[in-house]
């Protein structure tokens, strides 16, 4: 795009813009620069009492491990906490909570953009009060349940758990992303002799993998960041990152321990990291789909 | 589509749904009506050479039964929710007639536990929103005037804070703020303090959830507004530069107008997901000055004695609360599909 001179900023707004967003940037960024930086000294520099400059220098972790940086946070929380079994949590928890939750919301939110019924916008209307629901107060209501049949503290129930809370979001993305799928394919299949199901498994089903990507990519968010329903249904056994590193906390702040949670923390941050990194555009654009249509 | 193929389309997704979302809240209605049987007790009196003796144990046997008898428990009515810990009716009452003025009673109403979570919450929501808000949109605005190179950066960067989660972030700003952090250090060299504790005082800590309340949730405005500044119709703009608009009256009349709907929106979800704020208490360790509705069912949760049917007494009250937040919205939808004439 050509500048014009009407277009052309004067040079104080131009400043003044471009401390805007540099002020902005610095507090998006260095708190997690800073943690990461810090995740490398020991507690006494991170928290430096005398000098604010220790958490840059590393002074005092220099005096105790002969060198400015120390692995000793990632040991402690890696080898002696053992987090590496938490993270494999994660892992299973994410990733069967992502395939489980497209499966049956693929097949729900297709059926909603297929469907001229006037229950698909009641349906979608309950989705959404569901999806304003405190988490909090759904898992007050399994507790008694889960303790009575004896399935509290395992994977597979937290799993269920978050695939069933992460519906009404799925459904919403899916819905309005197969809306954008033109009718006439399915219907052009249908013509041919496919049944509803055979059109969606050999005509929809080889389109539509961006949207079930960025809803994928949510569905992960949600699994890999829930606190609520991981820390109050898993046991101390079957913990996943997070509730893990809560735990960290709750235990005496003797010295070294603080760091194991800074270690934990940068360990968990990081696969969001690449994650942000590879996938910015799906997240953004998925952000935005629910905005642009509503 | 036909009703039948529909419904076993729909089907695992309904169910999932119905089982995990609409059962629990039938579940947290009658956990909160009804309350675990006492045990029952009996005297039993035992009479030696120096005299008698009453003794009370527990009748085990009756105990049992009457809990298999009734595997509910108590109905105790709406008992609970009346009580000091919940809507706390009996102490208000006192409060009102024993006040001396509005402000007294205020705070006699602001020492009962679930006032004082409600006050909190309430204040977090309906501050955070707007701010985050108006903070996104100047980040829009900004990084829309940028180069295009460095405009991928910026979003990168500014995504980080809504997408980590929740507990790491208030962690991570936490630790920032302690009085031996940077930034609480920081402050206090700028107050000229060297006491200053942002943890130690109830006012410092409401502002320091609020202004991570705004961190974590401006970029989700931010990307919603900056994907908006992208369908601004161009011609628009520029009519109004040749009506003499300035660069303030472009944005107060063509691009804000432009936005309203997204405003609406980002609203919307941040009014459901900041009422339900949880994680940044538990991050900042904050449980001693501000309490939330969430952190106020949490700890009936996951105390050493588990309070379920207060926590299901607080999860109904608060299912209220997102009711009547989200009402305005409903009737809202409710007149443009009936407007749209279906």
């Amino acid at each position: 795009m050509s500048t014009s001179a009407a277009q052309r900023r004067p040079l104080p707004l131009q400043i003044g813009l471009w401390i805007f967003v540099g002020i902005w940037f610095m507090m998006a960024a260095l708190p997690f620069f800073w943690t990461l930086w810090g995740s490398f000294k020991v507690e006494l520099d991170f928290f430096s009492i005398a000098d604010w400059t220790n958490a840059l220098t590393g002074a005092n972790t220099e005096n105790t491990h002969g060198s400015s940086f120390t692995g000793a946070g990632y040991e402690g929380a890696f080898v002696e906490n053992a987090f590496w079994s938490n993270m494999f949590n994660t892992a299973i928890v994410c990733l069967c909570v992502v395939s489980v939750s497209l499966t049956i919301g693929t097949l729900g939110g297709y059926a909603l953009s297929r469907s001229g019924f006037k229950y698909v916008f009641w349906l979608l209307i309950i989705a959404l009060m569901f999806r304003a629901l405190p988490q909090i107060t759904l898992v007050s209501g399994y507790l008694p349940i889960f303790f009575q049949w004896n399935i509290w503290g395992y994977l597979p129930t937290a799993i269920i758990v978050l695939v069933a809370i992460n519906q009404p979001f799925t459904l919403w993305m899916l819905h309005s992303f197969f809306e954008s799928i033109p009718k006439d394919l399915d219907e052009a299949a249908k013509v041919d002799g496919c049944t509803q199901f055979q059109a969606f498994r050999h005509v929809i089903i080889p389109v539509m993998w961006p949207g079930v990507i960025t809803t994928g990519l949510f569905s992960f968010l949600l699994a890999y960041n829930d606190f609520v329903v991981t820390s109050l249904i898993l046991n101390e056994a079957n913990r996943t990152m997070v509730p893990q590193i809560a735990a960290f906390l709750g235990t005496t702040q003797t010295e070294g321990n603080v760091m194991f949670a800074v270690a934990a923390v940068v360990s968990a941050t990081a696969p969001l990291f690449v994650l942000v990194m590879f996938f910015q555009r799906q997240i953004v654009s998925g952000l935005t789909a629910g905005a642009v249509k509503g | 589509m036909k009703h039948r193929t529909f419904f076993w389309f729909f089907f695992p997704t309904a169910a999932a749904m119905l089982l995990f979302i609409a059962f629990p809240i039938v579940s947290i209605v009658t956990q909160s009506v009804f309350t675990p049987h006492e045990a029952v007790l009996i005297e039993t009196e035992n009479c030696g050479p120096f005299g008698c003796t009453k003794e009370t144990t527990i009748d085990q046997e009756a105990t049992q039964a009457i809990r298999e008898a009734q595997p509910m428990g108590r109905f105790v009515g709406t008992s609970i929710y009346t009580d000091r810990g919940h809507l706390a009716f009996a102490e208000i009452g006192e409060a009102w007639q024993t006040s001396a003025g509005l402000g007294d009673f205020f705070a006699k109403v602001y020492n009962l536990p679930f006032y004082k979570a409600l006050a909190f919450t309430l204040t977090y929501t309906f501050v955070c929103t707007p701010f985050l808000i108006m903070l996104g949109f100047a980040i829009a605005v900004a990084v829309n005037s940028l180069h295009r190179r460095l405009k991928g950066l910026m979003i990168f960067f500014s995504l980080l804070p809504m997408i980590v989660t929740p507990l790491i972030g208030a962690l991570v700003l936490s630790w920032m703020v302690d009085s031996r952090g940077v930034l609480g250090k920081f402050l206090s060299y700028l107050v000229n303090d060297p006491d200053l504790s942002v943890k130690a005082s109830t006012p410092l800590m409401w502002v320091a959830l609020i202004v991570y309340g705004i961190w974590s949730s401006a970029p989700f405005a931010f990307v919603v507004f900056y994907a908006g500044l992208q369908t601004v119709p161009q011609y628009t703009i520029e009519s109004a530069q040749i009506d003499g608009a300035t660069r303030w009256q472009q944005i107060r009349f063509v691009i804000i107008p432009h936005l309203a709907p997204l405003v609406t929106f980002v609203a919307l979800i941040q009014l459901m997901d900041n009422f339900r704020v949880l994680e940044p208490i538990l991050g900042f360790q904050a449980q001693a000055h501000a309490q939330s509705l969430s952190t106020f069912i949490l700890s009936d949760q996951s105390g050493e004695t588990r309070q379920l049917s207060s926590a299901a007494a607080t999860s109904v009250l608060t299912i209220f609360g997102i009711a009547i937040l989200l009402t305005p919205v409903l009737i809202r939808t409710w007149r443009d599909f009936n407007a749209k004439g279906h």
